[in-house]
Parts: C-alpha cells; sequence; structure tokens
C-alpha cells in the first residue's frame, strides 16, 4: 500500500500498516509509519476540505420536529415527542435516558432504520424522508456505521467476512477487501482472529468486531446503541476508550445511545431524554466537577 | 494511534463518484453466502430438505408404481398372445379383464386414486415447505436487519434466499426422487422378480423423476418468495427487535 525505508538499512518496504519490523534488519518501523500517515492524514484531510467546501455544515445530523408513535392495538404510545437535536460534525455525543425514555427509537430515527410519525431527520443536510429505498440503503452502507447492544453479527459468517460484508455491498475489490478487513481487525486488537465465528469470540471481542465492521465503509457517523449494555465493565471500559480514539483520531461523529455512566468521562455532549422529549443537553466542560462522583458508582 | 489516520487515508478511495454510489451484492457473493447459510446451518437446511424429500419421494413413488404397473400389464397379454395365438392386443386386454383381474370400474378408479395421491403428496410437500421456510426466515429476522443496516437492498436479501432455496429445493427432490423410486423399485423386485426393471419403461421413468424435481424447485421457490419478501421490505428496525 505505501512504501517506506527503514531508518537502519534503508530498505524500502512496501507495508500495509500490519508490518511494524523491517524484514530485513528487524529495525522498528513505527516511527517512520507514523510519520507517513501524518503526511498522508494531512493530504486526505485536505481532499476532504475540499470536498466539504461545496457543503460545509457545521451540523451534521440535524432532526426537526421528529416524532415517532407506536400504535400497539387501540392504544398509541408516544416514544419520541418533536425531538430537535442538532449535531455538530465531529463531536462525541451520548443521548442517555432510562429504558423506554425513547434513546432507541432516536437511534434508529438517526440511523435511517425506522420511519417517524412527522417530523425530520436531515443528514448532512440530507432530508431523509426523501430518500428512496436505494439512496437509503447507500447512506446506511456508506455515512453510517451501526454498532448494537447485542453486536448483531451475522452468525454464519467469520470475524473477517463480517468486516468485509458492508465493503461488498459497496462494491469493493476482494483485494481491497481482504486488507481493509485484516487493517480493521488489526486496530481493534483482533488482529489474530480473523477466522474466528462470532460464537467462538468472546461479547468483548465480538463486539470489537462489530465496531471494525461499523467502520468497514470509513462512515462519518457511527452509531452506538448500547454499545457497552451486554459487557462486564472493563470490557465496556475497553469499547467505550476505541469509540473515543476513533472519535478522537479520524473526527468520525459517535452517536451513542447509552445509560452507562462511563460514556459521560468521554461525551463531548451528553443528551438527557425523558418521556421521549430532551430534558436536558449537557455540556462537556460543565461537567467536570460531576465526574469524580459518578465514576465510583456504577451500576 | 496510525493505524486509525491510515485507515481514513485509505477511506477516500482513488474510486471515482460514480462507483462510490454503487449499492451490489455480485451474483458470485451472494452465491458464496447463500452455500455458506446452507453448509454451516446444516441441520435447519436437513429440515427444509426433509420436506421437499419426502413429498417428492412420495410422488416419485406413485409414479414408479404406475410405470411398474404398466410394465407388468403388458406382459399378461403377452402370455395370453403365447397361448391363444392371433389375437390381438386390445382382445388380450379384453382377455385378461375377463380372467377377472381388473373391473373397467375399478381401473378407472385406480387412476384416479393415483392422481389423488399425487395431488395429497405435492399438498403435503408444499406445506412442508412453506412451514420450514418460514420458520428459516422468521428465525433470522435481526440477521435480515443487520445486513439492511449493512446497506443491503431489499432484493439482496431476497436474492439470497432464493438462491439458497434453490440450492436446498433441488438437492431435496433429487435425493426425494431417487429415495422414492428405489424404494418401490425394490417392493416390486421382491413382488414380482427381478425382471421387471428390465420390462419397465426407463424413458417414461426418468421423464417422471426429472418431472418431480423440477416440481421440487419449483414448490420450494414459491413458499420461499413470500416471506422472503416479507422479511426483505421490514423496516430495520423492527426487523432488529424481533424476538423469536
Amino acid at each position: 500500500m505505501a512504501k517506506i525505508e527503514c531508518p537502519k538499512c534503508k530498505t524500502v518496504i512496501e507495508t500495509t500498516g500490519l508490518v511494524t519490523v523491517c524484514p530485513d534488519c528487524g529495525a522498528d518501523l513505527r516511527g517512520v509509519m507514523e510519520e507517513l500517515a501524518h503526511t498522508v492524514a494531512e493530504e486526505s484531510s485536505g481532499a476532504f476540505a475540499r470536498d466539504e467546501s461545496m457543503t460545509t455544515h457545521e451540523f451534521i445530523v440535524r432532526t426537526k420536529g421528529l416524532t415517532k408513535i407506536y400504535t400497539m392495538g387501540e392504544v398509541e404510545v408516544p416514544a419520541l415527542r418533536d425531538v430537535e437535536l442538532d449535531i455538530r460534525r465531529g463531536e462525541y455525543l451520548s443521548i442517555m435516558g432510562p429504558s423506554g425514555s425513547g434513546k432507541s427509537t432516536l437511534f434508529n430515527m438517526i440511523g435511517g432504520l425506522d420511519k417517524p410519525t412527522s417530523g425530520t431527520c436531515f443528514i448532512e443536510e440530507v432530508d431523509m424522508a426523501q430518500l428512496d429505498a436505494f439512496e437509503l440503503a447507500w447512506l446506511r452502507c456508506r455515512k453510517i456505521g451501526y454498532i448494537f447492544q447485542t453486536f448483531n453479527l451475522i452468525p454464519v459468517m467469520t470475524a473477517m467476512e463480517n468486516v468485509t460484508l458492508p465493503m461488498i455491498f459497496a462494491g469493493m475489490s476482494s483485494d481491497e477487501m481482504l486488507e481493509r478487513g485484516a487493517l480493521l481487525l488489526d486496530i481493534v486488537g483482533l488482529g489474530d482472529r480473523l477466522h474466528h465465528k462470532p460464537y467462538e469470540l468472546s461479547g468483548g471481542q465480538q463486539q470489537r468486531v462489530a465496531v471494525a465492521r461499523s467502520l468497514a465503509n470509513a462512515p462519518a457517523i457511527v452509531l452506538a446503541d448500547e454499545p457497552t449494555g451486554n459487557l462486564d465493565l472493563q470490557t465496556g471500559k475497553e469499547i467505550i476508550d476505541l469509540l473515543k480514539r476513533l472519535n478522537a483520531e479520524s473526527e468520525t461523529t459517535i452517536i451513542s445511545a447509552t445509560h452507562d455512566l462511563k460514556m459521560i468521562d468521554v461525551s463531548d455532549r451528553i443528551v438527557h431524554i425523558r418521556d421521549g422529549m430532551i430534558e436536558r443537553i449537557d455540556e462537556r466542560e460543565d461537567l467536570d466537577i460531576e465526574i469524580g462522583t459518578i465514576d465510583g458508582e456504577e451500576e | 494511534m496510525i493505524d486509525i489516520d491510515r485507515m481514513l487515508a485509505a477511506a477516500k478511495p482513488s474510486e471515482d463518484d460514480e462507483i462510490r454510489r454503487q449499492i451490489m451484492l455480485p451474483w458470485p457473493e451472494a452465491f458464496r453466502i447463500a452455500m455458506r447459510n446452507v453448509t454451516l446451518r446444516l441441520g435447519r437446511a436437513a429440515i427444509t430438505a426433509t420436506g421437499v424429500i419426502l413429498g417428492i419421494a412420495f410422488l416419485v413413488s406413485v409414479w414408479t408404481t404406475n410405470v411398474i404397473q404398466d410394465a407388468l400389464e403388458e406382459e399378461k397379454p403377452l402370455a395370453g398372445l403365447q397361448q391363444e395365438a392371433g389375437k390381438t392386443e386390445v382382445e388380450g386386454g379384453v382377455a385378461m379383464m375377463t380372467e377377472g383381474v381388473e373391473e373397467p370400474g375399478e381401473r378407472a378408479e385406480g387412476k384416479a386414486r393415483q392422481v389423488w395421491l399425487v395431488v395429497m403428496s405435492l399438498l403435503v410437500c408444499g406445506v412442508g415447505i412453506t412451514n420450514s421456510m418460514l420458520m428459516s426466515v422468521t428465525e433470522r429476522f435481526r440477521e435480515i436487519g443487520t445486513m439492511k443496516c449493512l446497506g443491503a437492498l431489499d432484493e439482496f436479501i431476497v436474492r439470497l434466499f432464493l438462491i439458497e432455496t434453490a440450492v436446498l429445493g433441488f438437492l431435496g427432490a433429487l435425493v426425494g426422487a431417487i429415495i422414492g423410486h428405489l424404494i418401490m423399485l425394490v417392493i416390486y423386485m421382491i413382488k414380482a422378480g427381478s425382471s421387471i426393471t428390465a420390462k419397465m419403461d426407463w424413458g417414461q421413468m426418468l421423464t417422471y423423476i426429472g418431472i418431480a424435481v423440477v416440481i421440487g424447485c419449483v414448490i420450494s421457490l414459491v413458499a420461499a418468495v413470500p416471506p422472503a419478501v416479507r422479511a426483505a421490505r421490514m423496516a430495520p428496525a423492527v426487523a432488529l427487535s424481533t424476538e423469536v
């Protein structure tokens, strides 16, 4: 993929980012690779900026009067009531609230997984209500990555196949797919478990595969619905750190529905939802004092 | 640390915009995924296939009986011909009937009963397959919802299920046809001697087996389409939240 020069023996090595030692002299290549990555990132962010100059939006997601009413028999149950929420590009947003408060419903609306009863949701100023099935699939495939509480890996596929599935839909060539799949699984720390099936992996590992899969087509937004809900504290923490790292390093917008208090620690903003309405929105700065006390009292 | 930067760098692919806007599931990939579902869910696949196998085996056994009995009936007038030379085949048939083997009415009734059996076996086969297809689609709602989240179009889901069912239907029908045929053949070989294999109309028999295999495939596909389409059309959120 990229050519780098070994600092010790001056051999030119082609690397995909997986090899970190020089095959000839065994020198550590990570320093050189990091430099290279920075240049590439700068170049690409340049391209990204150009791309954006046509459609620069501060808010990557905006909802307008979002309302969802579930009809259960004769009874109408409002899950969301007139939700107005603007989500900034590149922020780490947590949606918090007790179960049944409507946070998962909001998650589904933003992700285009369900249709609102009224109101609409804009992704990069595109009105999702106007999209046809094909465009919606395209959006889900390229723009949004999903992480679920129950991992939702395809049980008959290996970690690698799970991660490459969205790439198949995106029409990537199979060489590219395998390379990228290996890279992503390496990032989440499963470089040695590429060909394990989900049932051969622990919960935390499965969720890591899910994180890798959500990044398959380098989405602008990663939506995580209670990503730590089925994990123990330590593993949950690892997943949160992974998401935070992703958010910090790649400026992917992370939107996470959760009631895990550990999430507060890494969130830029926290939206509190109650009874289908936004109760209040906390900014990161205002929360610093709280964290010390909350950190101890885990659920 | 560097990996995510690199990943993002790779995320701005060299492909042009037109390619980037495509959503696809190439047939070879679809075939691979569907086959994986068959081979890895062997238990479920076996149940679906068993429905086809039983139905088609019954159908073919009825047809095999027909072919063998036709062969046996032809044999009898031949025997009669040897005794009373000069009689035409039709007269031979009449002679056979007058011997009290079968009344004409009984024979027509026999045919009617066979048609009835064939129809019944097809119905049983159809219901069985529909049932197991419904089950196998329902238990995979979550998977279907996940695939849609990953960017699958409705038709991809239907395509995967169709390939899977076509393969199961074909294999099931083939196995069923062979089993049904062999069972009846062995029974008649024991009853009437192994010489019947020489007298049977094999062309007719193979045609029947071919028809049975086609019927098996068609019934499987017809049974699989409605649940697959229904599942594919569900909103991903609904499919994901379905508990089975």
